[in-house]
C-alpha cells in the first residue's frame, strides 16, 4: 500500500472540499471492504483517502409516503434489518445472499454500488479494460460478460444490489463537485460501459460522491432477486437476476427484469420484459422470458454456460417475485 | 525387562478415550503464538518481489530506487541477470524495511526487465502440450496374467485385445482432476533472529528437528548453533518440510543487519510458490466380466507437476482395485508453474479419482448397483488380508448411508423440479507407519510430569496424543502431562508427513514412559515391600496387583525420587514393535443433489468409515476425518488453480478468487471409526492422510449417479456440469 493522507470530515461539504478533481488523486472510503484490498494491491494508489464514516447525514434511513431515502453509509445489515426493506423483497434477498458477516456489517450501500469489478486481469494490474479486452478474449473469460461486451470492456458489474435497485427504479443523489451541486440520477444511468482506460465504470467525477439511494414506493409491485451461486460462501454469484412486477387481474402489466454479473453494467433485459408483460407469471411464461433474455447474449469463448444461467436466473427471479416455486436450489 | 505393549481395551483408562486438544484453549483465545505472530523487538519486515511473467530471462534489475525509499533498510536480489524464470511469482528480490508500508513502497519501486520466453500452462490439453514440445514419456507398466508363448512380439497388444473382446462390458472414459494449491492459512516463512553467532529461527514448519542443518550450512554454521522453533503452524499439508530459499535469506539478512528479520510470503506469492498438488488426466479403458468384476485395464494418464516435472506417480493407476491384467502409461506435461510439493496423501487422491470413477462407470453401463460392483471387485484388492476389512467397512458405511433404500440406477432417480440426487462411493488405502522419534520424560519429585520431543503439532492433536499415551502409562489424567514440542533442541522426532507422526510419537512416548515407570516402580517396590513386577499405575495411584492395600499415591511415589527429577530418554519404533503398524483402509459414500439447470452440486450426506489400528484419542481422530472430508469436498467441488493459457498468469492467486467450501457447502458428515479387536491389536497407525483420498471419486460417482452422465474433471463446477450436460444433449 502506498502511503496516503487520511481525512475524516464531518459534513458533506467538507467531503467535497477534500476530494480532488483529478482522477486517481483521492478515493472515497466507505466500509473499505473493497477499497483497502485495491490499495494493498496498488491497483488504486490515492494520495488522500476521504472517509465518509463521520458524516452523520449519510447514515440515515428516511421514509415518507412516496419514497425511502437510504444514506450511502448505511450498512447492508442495517438496511436489511430496517422495516422499510419489507417493501423491497428483492433488496432484502440480495443482501441475504451476501453470505459474509463482515461484508454485511462493514459494507455500505454506497460502497456496494461503487465497488470495482472483480475481473482478475483488472485486479492483477492490467487496467480496467485489460489491453482493450484482448487479455480476456484470448485468456480466461469464464466469469466475464455475456451481454454488452462488443467493445473493449469485458468485465462484469460486481454489485449484488444494483440489479435489485435498478429493477425497483432506484435513483441516486450525487453530490459535488461544488458544495451546492446535487444530481439526481436513475441508478441505471449511473453505470456505463467504459470505452477507454480514462473512463471509470460509473458516471461519477473524481470530486463527486454518492450520498443517498432513493427508492420509490413499490405501490404494489412484487419483487425478487435470484443468484446462481457456486457455494454458500461470500464469493460473487455466477449470474443473478432481479425482477419487479406489477400484476393486475392475474397478468403482468409492468415489469423490470435486470441481470447481474453478466455485463459491464446491470443488464436490463428488454426482451424478458416484453416476453412477460401481458401474461400471467407461470413456469412456462417465466421460462419464455428467460429464453428471450438469453437470446441476445454474445458469450465469449469460455462463458457460454453463463447464458444458460442467465435464462434460469430470469425465470427463477420472476417465479420468486410471483411467490411461486422456482424448482431448483 | 519392560515389555512394550498397549494395555487391553478393558484395562485402558484413557487410551482410546475422547479428549479435547490440550492446546485448544490457547488456540481459541489467541494466546497460542504461530510463527506469523512472532515479532521480536526491533524486528524488520521483509517481503518478496515476484516475477510478473511466467517464463522469461531476467534482463535487468534496478534496485536503486527501492533502496532509496524512506524506511527501506535493505534490498537483496534473489536472481542473477540472465537467469531463466520458469513461473509467475518466482522470487526475484526481497525488500527489508522498518514498516509494512515502507516495504510495499520499496517493492513498487523495483524496476526489472525481462526477455519473454515461450509460455505453456495448459496441462489438460495433451495435444497442445505435445505440439508445444512440453511432454515427456514417464514410463509405464504392463502386467498380464498369461505369459506369451515363445518370442511373441505383439503379445501385449493381442492379449489386451483378446481380454477386452472377452469382457462382458467395456467402458472407455476420460477423467481428470485439476491442480490445487496447499493454501496454508499461515503462509510460508520465518522470523529469524541471528545473535552472537547463533540463529533462532521461528519457522512455520512440519519438520522442527530436521531443519536446523538446512539453515546452518549457508550461514557457515553447524546445526548446533541453530534453534528452530515452531509451537503452532497454520497449515502445511506436506508443503513445509524444508527451509525454503526465502527462509535462508531471512537468516542471512538477520545476520547482516544485526536485527531480527521477518519474511513471510504474502498470499499472492504463497499461492504461486508455496506448493501445489499435481493435476491428473487420464484416458481409461476397462473391461469387466458379467458380474462387473474388472478383468482388464488400459490407461494413459498425463499430469503436470510444474516446470520440471513431478508427475502423478504411475503406481496409483489403477487404485486399490487392481485387476490381474493391466497396462498403464504416463506422460509428463511440463508447464510454467512452480514445482509441486507433497500434498496430503501424495498421488492417492488423484489415482482414486481417475480410476474408481471408471469402475463406477462399469456399474452404470451394466445397470448394476455401484455398491455391488465395488464389493465384487474386492477380489481385485492386492492385499488379501484387507479384503475382509473393506467388506466390513462397506457394510457399515452402507448402513449409515441407507444405501440400499436410496439407491437408484444411474440417471434414473426421481426429479424434484430440476434437482436430482445420487449416491457414490470409493475406497482407499495408506501406509501410516511410525517415523523415527525420540522422547525425554521428566518425572519431578512433586509428581509433575513433562515430556520433550522435537516434534510438531500440525493442528492434528499431536500434543494431546503424547499426553494421552503418558497419562495411560502413569495412571494419571491427561491434563497432568505437560507436553513440550516445537523446539529443535528437544530430542529428535521425524517430520510430520505421510501420517507417520501419531505412530512415531506414540512409540517413543510409550516406550520412554514405560522405562521411566519401571524405574519409579523399583523405588515404590522397595518402599512397599512388594515385587516391582506386581505394581500397576492407575487412577493416580501405584499399587500392587497382589495386595491392593499396598499402594502409594502418585505424588507420594514421586517423592521417593529425592531431590532431583527422574529423567529418562528413549527411542521410538523398532522392527517387530507391537505398539504400531502400517497400512489402513477406508470407505466413503457421498450423497449429492444436483440442480440440472444451474449445474450446482450440493453435498447432502457424506459417510466415512476408517480404520487406523488402535485409536489413541477418539475425538482428534474423528476430527482428522471430518477435516479430510471437508478438504475432499473442496477439491471435488470448488478449488483449482486457474492459469491464463496466454500469459501463464496464476489468475486466482487470492483468497477471494480461490474458491473453497464454507459451512453451508458441507452437508451432513458422518464419521465411523472401524476398530474391532483385530484392528486394535495392530497398534497405532496414522490416519492424517487416508480420509482425504476418496472424496473426489465418491462425490464424482454420486454426481454421475444423479445425472446419468460423467462430469469428467474435478472440481465439478457449475460450468463443468452444464458443459457436460450440453455435450450429452448434443450427442443425444
Amino acid at each position: 500500500m502506498k502511503a496516503f493522507e487520511y481525512a475524516a470530515p464531518r459534513s458533506e461539504s467538507e467531503v467535497l472540499e477534500l476530494l480532488s478533481g483529478e482522477a486517481g488523486h483521492t478515493e472515497v472510503l466507505a466500509g473499505g471492504t473493497d477499497l483497502v484490498g485495491l490499495m494493498k494491491k496498488m491497483i488504486v494508489t490515492p494520495d488522500r483517502v476521504v472517509s465518509l464514516s463521520r458524516v452523520a447525514s449519510l447514515k440515515k434511513i428516511e421514509a415518507d409516503s412516496t419514497a425511502v431515502r437510504v444514506g450511502a453509509m448505511v450498512s447492508l445489515d442495517e438496511l436489511a434489518e430496517n422495516p422499510v426493506s419489507e417493501f423491497y423483497p428483492a433488496i432484502r434477498q440480495a443482501i441475504d445472499e451476501i453470505a459474509s458477516l463482515q461484508l454485511r456489517s462493514q459494507g455500505t450501500l454506497g460502497g456496494e454500488l461503487c465497488q470495482r469489478p472483480r475481473c482478475w486481469y483488472f485486479r492483477d494490474g492490467h487496467g480496467l479494460l485489460a489491453a482493450r479486452g484482448k487479455d480476456v478474449v484470448e485468456g480466461d473469460s469464464r466469469f466475464h460478460a455475456i451481454f454488452g461486451n462488443a467493445g473493449p470492456a469485458k468485465f462484469v458489474c460486481p454489485s449484488r444490489l444494483a440489479p435489485a435497485l435498478v429493477a425497483l427504479d432506484a435513483r441516486l443523489r450525487i453530490l459535488g463537485p461544488h458544495s451546492n451541486d446535487e444530481t439526481l440520477m436513475p441508478l441505471e444511468a449511473f453505470y456505463r460501459t467504459p470505452k477507454s482506460e480514462r473512463e471509470r465504470e460509473f458516471l461519477l467525477d473524481p470530486n463527486q460522491f454518492v450520498a443517498q439511494v432513493i427508492l420509490p414506493h413499490p405501490e404494489g409491485r412484487l419483487s425478487a432477486s435470484y443468484e446462481v451461486r457456486h457455494g454458500a460462501g461470500p464469493e460473487y454469484p455466477l449470474v443473478s437476476a432481479a425482477s419487479s412486477i406489477l400484476v393486475e387481474r392475474g397478468r403482468v402489466v409492468e415489469a423490470r427484469v435486470v441481470l447481474g454479473q453478466v455485463a459491464p453494467t446491470p443488464w436490463i433485459s428488454r426482451e424478458a420484459i416484453d416476453a412477460i408483460v401481458g401474461r400471467p407469471v407461470t413456469p412456462e411464461t417465466a421460462e419464455a422470458a428467460g429464453e428471450a433474455a438469453a437470446s441476445v447474449a454474445t458469450p465469449l469463448r469460455d462463458n457460454e454456460y453463463k447464458v444458460r444461467l442467465a435464462k434460469v436466473a430470469v425465470k427463477r427471479s420472476l417465479l420468486k417475485a410471483a411467490g411461486l416455486e422456482t424448482g431448483g436450489f | 525387562m519392560v515389555e512394550y505393549v498397549w494395555p487391553d481395551k478393558k484395562d485402558a483408562s484413557v487410551l482410546g478415550g475422547s479428549f479435547d486438544k490440550i492446546d485448544g484453549p490457547a488456540k481459541c483465545t489467541g494466546t497460542a503464538k504461530y510463527s506469523y505472530d512472532i515479532n521480536p523487538e526491533g524486528v524488520l519486515i521483509a517481503r518478496a518481489y515476484g516475477c510478473p511473467q511466467a517464463h522469461c530471462k531476467l534482463k535487468s534489475l534496478d534496485l536503486e530506487l527501492a533502496e532509496g525509499v524512506p524506511g527501506v533498510v535493505a534490498v537483496r536480489k534473489m536472481k542473477e541477470l540472465g537467469d531463466e524464470i520458469h513461473w509467475q511469482g518466482d522470487l526475484v528480490a526481497v525488500v527489508v524495511g522498518e514498516t509494512e508500508g515502507a516495504v510495499a513502497e520499496g517493492l513498487a519501486a523495483i524496476v526489472a526487465d525481462y526477455e519473454p520466453l515461450d509460455v505453456y500452462v495448459d496441462d489438460e490439453d495433451l495435444q497442445a502440450a505435445e505440439a508445444a514440445g512440453r511432454t515427456a514419456d514417464s514410463g509405464g507398466r504392463v502386467q498380464l496374467a498369461n505369459e506369451p508363448e515363445g518370442d511373441d512380439e505383439g503379445f501385449e497388444d493381442k492379449e489386451l485385445e483378446r481380454l477386452f473382446k472377452e469382457a462382458a462390458a467395456v467402458v472407455e472414459g476420460y477423467y481428470g482432476i485439476a491442480a490445487i494449491t496447499h493454501m496454508c492459512l499461515e503462509t510460508h516463512g520465518s522470523t529469524c533472529e541471528f545473535k552472537d553467532g547463533k540463529l533462532l529461527a521461528h519457522l512455520s514448519t512440519q519438520n522442527v528437528s530436521g531443519t536446523p542443518g538446512q539453515f546452518a550450512s549457508p550461514l557457515k554454521l553447524t546445526a548446533d548453533d541453530v534453534t528452530v522453533h515452531c509451537d503452532y503452524i497454520g497449515g502445511g499439508f506436506g508443503s513445509k518440510f524444508a527451509v525454503d530459499r526465502w527462509d535462508s535469506l531471512a537468516a542471512q539478512l538477520s545476520k547482516d543487519l544485526g536485527r531480527p528479520v521477518k519474511l513471510m510470503l504474502d498470499r499472492d506469492l504463497e499461492l504461486k510458490n508455496g506448493g501445489s498438488r499435481p493435476s491428473g488426466f487420464a484416458d481409461v479403458k476397462i473391461g469387466a466380466d458379467a458380474n462387473g468384476v474388472i478383468t482388464v485395464w488400459d490407461s494413459h494418464h498425463w499430469s503436470a507437476g510444474g516446470y520440471g516435472g513431478g508427475v502423478l506417480n504411475q503406481s496409483v493407476m489403477p487404485y486399490v482395485i487392481v485387476p490381474p491384467n493391466y497396462r498403464r502409461r504416463v506422460t509428463n506435461v511440463k508447464i510454467n508453474a512452480a514445482p509441486v510439493r507433497a500434498w496430503r496423501a501424495p498421488n492417492h487422491p488423484q489415482g482414486c479419482a481417475l480410476s474408481q470413477t471408471a469402475i463406477d462407470d462399469i456399474a452404470a453401463k451394466m445397470g448394476l448397483d455401484s455398491y455391488d460392483v465395488f464389493e465384487r471387485n474386492l477380489v481385485n484388492v492386492a492385499d488379501e488380508d484387507r479384503r475382509g476389512v473393506y467388506a466390513e467397512e462397506m457394510k457399515i458405511a452402507a448402513k449409515l448411508m441407507d444405501w440400499k433404500a436410496k439407491w437408484h440406477p444411474h440417471g434414473k432417480g426421481d426429479k424434484n423440479g430440476s434437482i436430482v440426487s445420487g449416491l457414490g462411493m470409493a475406497l482407499h488405502t495408506w501406509g501410516g507407519g511410525a517415523h523415527p522419534s525420540s522422547c525425554m520424560v521428566k518425572i519431578h519429585p512433586d509428581g509433575g510430569v513433562e515430556a520433550f520431543l522435537g516434534s510438531q503439532d500440525l493442528g492434528t492433536g499431536t500434543r494431546t496424543v503424547i499426553a494421552v499415551v503418558l497419562a495411560e502409562t502413569f495412571g494419571l489424567p491427561v491434563e497432568a502431562i505437560k507436553v513440550n514440542i516445537g523446539n529443535s533442541k528437544y530430542p529428535m522426532s521425524g517430520p510430520s508427513g505421510g501420517s507417520t507422526t501419531v505412530g512415531g510419537v506414540s512409540e517413543s512416548s510409550r516406550r520412554t514412559g514405560l522405562d521411566a515407570r519401571e524405574q519409579l516402580f523399583e523405588k515404590v517396590a522397595s518402599k512397599l515391600g512388594v515385587p516391582a513386577e506386581s505394581l500397576e499405575a492407575k487412577d493416580g495411584r501405584i499399587f500392587s496387583s497382589e495386595d491392593s492395600d499396598k499402594s502409594l499415591s502418585w505424588k507420594d511415589a514421586c517423592s521417593l525420587l529425592g531431590m532431583s527429577p527422574l529423567e529418562v530418554s528413549g527411542r521410538g519404533y523398532s522392527r517387530g514393535s507391537k505398539l504400531s503398524s502400517n497400512g489402513v483402509g477406508g470407505v466413503q459414500m457421498a450423497e449429492v443433489e444436483v440442480d440440472r439447470e444451474t449445474g450446482v452440486v450440493k453435498m447432502k450426506k457424506f459417510v466415512a468409515v476408517q480404520d487406523m489400528g488402535l485409536v489413541v484419542n477418539r475425538k482428534t481422530a474423528s476430527s482428522q476425518i471430518y477435516g479430510a472430508m471437508i478438504m475432499g469436498i473442496a477439491y471435488a467441488l470448488f478449488e483449482e488453480r486457474l492459469m491464463d493459457k496466454n500469459s501463464g498468469a496464476f489468475l486466482n492467486a487470492e483468497i477471494a478468487d480461490y474458491r473453497l467450501p464454507r459451512l453451508g457447502d458441507i452437508g451432513e458428515l458422518v464419521v465411523e471409526i472401524y476398530e474391532p479387536e483385530s484392528e486394535r491389536a495392530r497398534g497405532v497407525i496414522g490416519l492424517g492422510e487416508p480420509p482425504v483420498i476418496s472424496p473426489g471419486a465418491a462425490i464424482s460417482n454420486a454426481v454421475a449417479n444423479a445425472l446419468g452422465i460423467r462430469v469428467p474433471v474435478l472440481p465439478l463446477t457449475p460450468k463443468r456440469v452444464l458443459d457436460s450436460l450440453k455435450l450429452q444433449a448434443r450427442s443425444a
